[in-house]
């Protein structure tokens, strides 16, 4: 103990002779202290607090309240949580073994198909499974004829689910797949084993690791989801992340809802420990930066055929839900009347233009921000030995096991008193998406930083430069890449973003998602339609600008959707 | 433009494990004078590199003081230490091209733009890089990096240059070519170089003087021809070219000193001051102080040819010699004057006082 202390002291010493990186690193402590840390440490002392004294009185109300409803929202969440998990890994496996492994044809079709998801707003699932699905649902209602089709509950939950967090999957076990070198499967074909005893007894035990790591990502997103059970889950299926919403906003009632918000925070966090320091030490091969092209045939013709069938028929529904909700946007009254209109985009330019504004500032402010520090932090975390470092890491990351109901409620309990009064202002939300999309940065500039020779950036120390010049001229250049992908995901992100900031909207300042969602909550889902095609528009226009930036500028490419 | 170290020890703590400690570097003390170039000479592990990075600054000693110029520098960061380092992977700045690389530190000096060019278009010309200044380092092939690399490390004019291991990345006949090629600049340029190797051929090519380390302590310290044919110890004898170790016990030390050996007694010539009259000491032959003749009384083992290494200009034996485990390892220059024996030949071995060194 006397030992770390005197090297953390050695450490503090050595930092001082660099006031600058001293004064980042204490800003930057400071900052994931205030606002990662301390609105989870809010939840956490509201929750398990009665009167300003200890006590789990919160607890017992919300699992006795109405016969267990909220006990039955935890178990309906980890129900949807575990099939969401199984279901889209298993989907997500087959595509992603089809597409590295068994050679099927328009593999690049069906790359890109499987990665539209990503970028479109989490409720878009929701919205599709109604109109495809719902009373006037073109499936349920047009080609089948039924009646009173009912689509809200656990079914039209797990599609909508699946929907939006399979490509989370796709592209995690797209990167295992890819690591597994296909000499292996040559060796064991070799070795004399038929196709299927390969897959059995190389392929699939090697792939474990990142099927585990998959699933716990998909319960963990599955669990923090808000946008589509706000929608489908109904009174009778009731969901946690939403009960605790509609306790905060519907009743304004704080403890009850810190405590749902803590019940919730639970099974996340374990989830997300459990992925990123058991099962990711696990993985058997690291993703190197070359995939390596199955040129062998481990698939057998007929299971290539029967893959790639599967494959379209995957791409299909996908393609179904996006034709549906662009079909939507310009239908005169969905599943009533079949008349083309743009009365929907009329309608969406009138009551939302200011929440487009709004939104494009917000994001448009944030994402540099988060960028920039996701990128010092990786800097400092791989590169500098400094008191807090692991700290730094670990919180700068934590926001990945953190759903944003959870996160969104920690920053109206903890930023609603002065000196730190925040409600209402452009800067809660600001400040919710820098810290909320500051991981995907953090994670990139390391997995970087780690491939750069340190002694580049000891060259240019060598040669004469500080700490500040050498960030700036020899480490932020090299990773650009990193940053421009860090870029579009926050971007994408903060557009698309709404569990938390649905708690930090106020009349001044509006998000588009929120917007959104009212509107199909008030069962205008044309508008919703037309609105969330305006939505994916601005994020594609914005991608490309980024992209062409990079191209013009840094003569690289780098995209979230090709790793 | 010195280099001192007095007593710099370096001891790592375990990040994980405070408690685990590790001695790198342990009270080494060198002066390096002006326009010197040592070589930090060890296996791999030694702490040669540690004690490099604690010059340049990259590493802070645990105790001891650097001086550079006679000026203390312990508190001085790197980058304001004025010295260049040229780097085992070369780190050729990857963004820039080869004229942004060379003139890095000029820039960062504030100079003007043109005299930039004009500097760094001088020292491409000595290393004979100037057609290669607009090209990005990955269209570079190894050679040509390293002269990159250390074309930037001299172009700043540094009170010290410092290599570590630069050659180790490259095939073995530009190795050959560069190290003379360094041995030059370092002479035209005159500064003071440290240069560090794990590869005695290389120390002993470019070195005014070698530093034998091992385990973290200096072993040895002096010209490539005393380190060679003076080693100080058992350690520096054996690392340091070949080496056949006889065991005997010390007689008599006057002018000379006598050894008994396999119950003859031999004189040689006495350097070491650590050998003692009735202690055991070690003489160290080289193979090439040996001479291989037929078998004879007065010889000073006789054996049989075990190898026989025929070479044109050389033959290598190793001959097995009762009562010792190691075979004696021999060459015979000329072997068309000296004779050639064959595997089996039963053969005597003796050799030359004035070739021979014992050591304690
Ligand atoms: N940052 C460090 N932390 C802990 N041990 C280190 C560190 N750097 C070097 N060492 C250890 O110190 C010893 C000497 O290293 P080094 O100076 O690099 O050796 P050399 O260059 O002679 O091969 C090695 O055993 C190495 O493992
Ligand atoms: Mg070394």
């Amino acid at each position: 103990m006397k030992q770390r202390i005197i090297s953390s002291w050695h450490d503090f010493i050595r930092l001082s002779k660099d006031p600058l990186l001293l004064g980042v690193i204490l800003l930057l402590l400071i900052s994931l202290v205030l606002f990662i840390i301390y609105p989870l440490y809010k939840v956490v002392v509201v929750s398990f607090q009665v009167d300003g004294s200890f006590s789990i009185k919160n607890f017992t109300d919300v699992m006795t309240y109405s016969n267990g409803y909220y006990l039955k929202a935890l178990f309906n969440s980890l129900l949807m949580g575990v099939a969401t998990a199984v279901l889209g890994t298993f989907i997500a496996y087959i595509f992603a073994y089809s597409l590295t492994r068994a050679n099927i044809p328009g593999r690049k079709f069906f790359n890109l198909i499987a990665t539209i998801p990503i970028i479109s707003p989490p409720f878009i699932g929701a919205l599709a499974v109604i109109m495809l699905f719902g009373r006037n649902g073109f499936v349920s209602a047009t080609l089948l004829g039924m009646q009173n089709a009912n689509v809200y509950g656990p079914r039209g939950l797990l599609f909508a689910q699946v929907l939006t967090f399979f490509p989370v999957a796709y592209i995690t076990l797209r990167g295992v797949l890819e690591s597994i070198s296909p000499t292996l499967e040559d060796a064991a074909m070799d070795l004399g084993g038929n196709r299927f005893t390969i897959f059995r007894k190389v392929t699939l035990p090697l792939s474990i690791p990142g099927i585990a790591s998959s699933m716990l990502v998909l319960f963990v997103e599955s669990l923090a989801d808000f946008g589509n059970p706000l929608v489908l889950a109904g009174a009778q299926f009731p969901i946690l992340s939403v009960q605790a919403y509609l306790e905060i906003t519907g009743m304004g009632n704080f403890a009850k809802g810190a405590a749902l918000a803590f019940i919730l925070l639970v099974p996340s966090v374990s989830a997300y420990l459990l992925q990123k320091y058991w099962v990711s030490k696990k993985q058997y091969v690291t993703v190197t930066g070359k995939p390596t092209q199955s040129s062998n045939d481990v698939v057998s013709p007929t299971a290539r055929r029967l893959l790639f069938v599967v494959c379209c028929l995957i791409a299909a529904v996908i393609i179904m839900v996006y034709a549906s909700i662009v079909w939507g946007a310009f239908a005169e009254s969905w599943g009533n009347s079949s008349k083309l209109t743009v009365q929907n985009f009329v309608y969406v330019w009138r009551v939302g233009f200011e929440s487009v504004l709004d939104t494009l500032a917000i994001a448009g402010l944030s994402t540099p921000l988060a960028g920039t520090i996701g990128m010092v932090i990786a800097f400092l975390v791989v590169r500098k030995r400094f008191w807090g470092r692991k700290f730094m890491e670990f919180s700068s990351l934590l926001s990945f096991a953190l759903p944003g109901t959870v996160v969104g409620i920690g920053y109206i309990l903890a930023f609603n008193q002065h000196p730190l009064y925040l409600t209402g202002t452009l800067l809660i939300l600001l400040l919710n998406f820098i810290f909320r999309y500051l991981p995907v940065g953090v994670q990139g500039g390391v997995a970087v930083l780690k491939q750069i020779d340190p002694s580049i950036e000891e060259a240019a120390i060598d040669l004469g430069a500080d700490s500040n010049k050498t960030f700036r001229k020899v480490t932020l250049p090299l990773m650009i890449p990193a940053f421009f992908s860090s870029l579009i995901f926050s971007f994408v992100r903060s557009m698309t973003a709404i569990s938390a900031a649905i708690f930090l909207v106020s009349a001044r300042w509006k998000l588009m998602t929120v917007q959104i969602m009212s509107q199909v909550e008030s069962g205008r889902i044309g508008a919703a339609a037309a609105f969330s095609l305006i939505l994916v528009a601005i994020i594609l226009a914005a991608m490309a600008v980024i992209k062409l930036i990079l191209r013009l500028k840094y003569h690289t490419t780098s995209s979230i959707l090709s790793h | 433009m010195s280099v001192t170290l007095v007593n710099i020890t370096k001891i790592f703590t375990d990040q994980d494990d405070k408690s685990k400690e590790f001695t790198a570097v342990d009270s080494v003390n060198i002066e390096i004078k002006e326009g010197e170039m040592v070589t930090f000479l060890g296996p791999s592990g030694c702490g040669k590199t540690t004690t490099l990075r604690i010059i340049s600054g990259f590493e802070k000693q645990t105790k001891g003081d650097v001086f550079i110029d006679g000026q203390l520098v312990n508190d001085l960061p790197a980058n304001k230490r004025n010295s260049s380092m040229v780097f085992q992977s070369y780190a050729i700045f990857p963004h820039l091209t080869v004229e942004q690389n060379i003139g890095f530190g000029l820039e960062l000096k504030g100079i003007k733009k043109s005299q930039i060019k004009n500097e760094v278009d001088a020292i491409m010309a000595t290393m004979g890089l100037s057609a290669l200044g607009s090209r990005q380092p990955s269209q570079l092939s190894g050679g040509q990096q390293q002269r990159v690399a250390l074309a930037r490390a001299i172009v700043t004019k540094p009170r010290v240059l410092l290599f570590d291991e630069p050659l180790s990345n490259l095939d073995a006949k530009l190795r050959d070519q560069m190290r003379t090629e360094i041995r030059r600049i370092q002479q035209q340029f005159g500064i003071t170089s440290i240069y560090v190797t794990h590869d005695q051929a290389e120390a002993m090519t470019v070195s005014d003087r070698i530093m034998v380390m091992d385990k973290g302590r200096i072993q040895q310290l002096g010209t490539p021809f005393e380190i060679y044919s003076r080693p100080t110890n058992h350690f520096v004898a054996d690392f340091i070219g070949r080496a056949n170790f006889f065991k005997g016990m010390v007689k008599k030390i006057d002018t000379e000193l006598t050894l008994e050996i396999n119950q003859k007694e031999y004189r040689f010539p006495s350097f070491n001051k650590d050998v003692k009259v009735g202690k055991r000491a070690t003489v160290v032959l080289r193979p090439e102080g040996l001479k291989i003749e037929k078998p004879n009384d007065q010889a000073f083992y006789n054996g049989v040819v075990q190898e026989a290494v025929y070479l044109g200009s050389t033959v290598e034996y190793q001959i097995t010699v009762k009562g010792r485990t190691e075979p004696i390892v021999a060459i015979s220059y000329n072997p068309v004057k000296e004779g050639l024996y064959r595997v089996g030949d039963q053969v005597g071995v003796s050799f030359d006082a004035v070739s021979a060194h014992v050591i304690s």
